[in-house]
């Protein structure tokens, strides 16, 4: 079993492939490997209970653990009551210790 | 957590895109963590360290050059290199010599170094981890 740390940056009502890296996860996940799905920078605003249509909801079902920034949530003004369920805010030192953890961290 | 060494390959040219705040944000963090950190800087990445960058006043909201105080990227690394001699830790900035070459951004700020993409394979060979962070 291997560890995925897979790090979502865009907006996915922007981006059309963010859909594909939820993909990746979920795929992984199946596979028997350790996931988790942090989102960063604009790809926090999928991470709002009010958005619709997004693979968020797909991912969260999947058992995988959906993170985010607290400080890009912070910017964009989401609380974290505003969340979608399934989704914890967490600091940024979680890619670092990912890393320092031996963890295979993907930028997407 | 034990010291760790970790290579963060970057490609956004300054004053683009938020990920080049998010960047330095994690090489911050890894140094303040006790890691060392490499850093390949390639293609627009190459010019974060142009020492020639200059704040300008924004007359659009009426503010002096003193009041608007424009982020600069070449001071954003000398504060992580002045972080990692603090820190007793290593900070290895290297710029894609090619890619200054074709911005003309040669002149950087003391403490990074000229390299190419064998050097950050061979940094990547070295290292414990590496995070790539592309452009779109």
């Amino acid at each position: 079993m291997t560890d995925y740390f897979l790090i979502e940056s865009r907006d996915p009502f922007e981006c059309a492939d963010v859909h594909a890296n939820g993909e990746l996860a979920i795929a992984l996940a199946q596979a028997g490997h350790r996931v988790r799905y942090f989102l960063v920078q604009n790809a926090v605003l999928a991470a709002r209970a009010a958005a619709r249509s997004n693979g968020l909801a797909t991912i969260v079902r999947a058992g995988i653990p959906v993170l985010a920034d607290e400080t890009s949530l912070r910017e964009r003004g989401i609380q974290p009551a505003g969340l979608l369920a399934g989704v914890s805010p967490v600091p940024l030192e979680l890619v670092v210790d990912a890393l320092a953890a031996g963890s295979r961290v993907l930028w997407h | 957590m034990k010291r760790k060494s970790l290579t963060f390959a970057l490609m956004d040219a300054p004053f683009e895109s938020a990920r080049t705040v998010t960047a330095i944000r994690l090489i911050e963090l890894s140094l303040r963590r006790g890691h060392d950190v490499n850093v390949f800087a390639y293609e627009g990445a190459a010019a974060l360290t142009f020492s020639r960058q200059s704040q300008h006043p924004n007359a659009t909201h009426g503010r002096t050059l003193e009041e608007e105080d424009h982020p600069l990227t070449h001071r954003w690394v000398a504060a992580l290199l002045e972080l990692a001699a603090a820190n007793d830790v290593k900070l290895d900035w290297v710029n894609c010599g090619l890619c200054v070459d074709e911005r003309g951004v040669g002149e950087t700020i003391p403490g990074v170094r000229r390299g190419g993409p064998p050097d950050f394979f061979k940094l990547a060979l070295d290292s414990f981890n590496t995070l790539v962070i592309p452009t779109r």
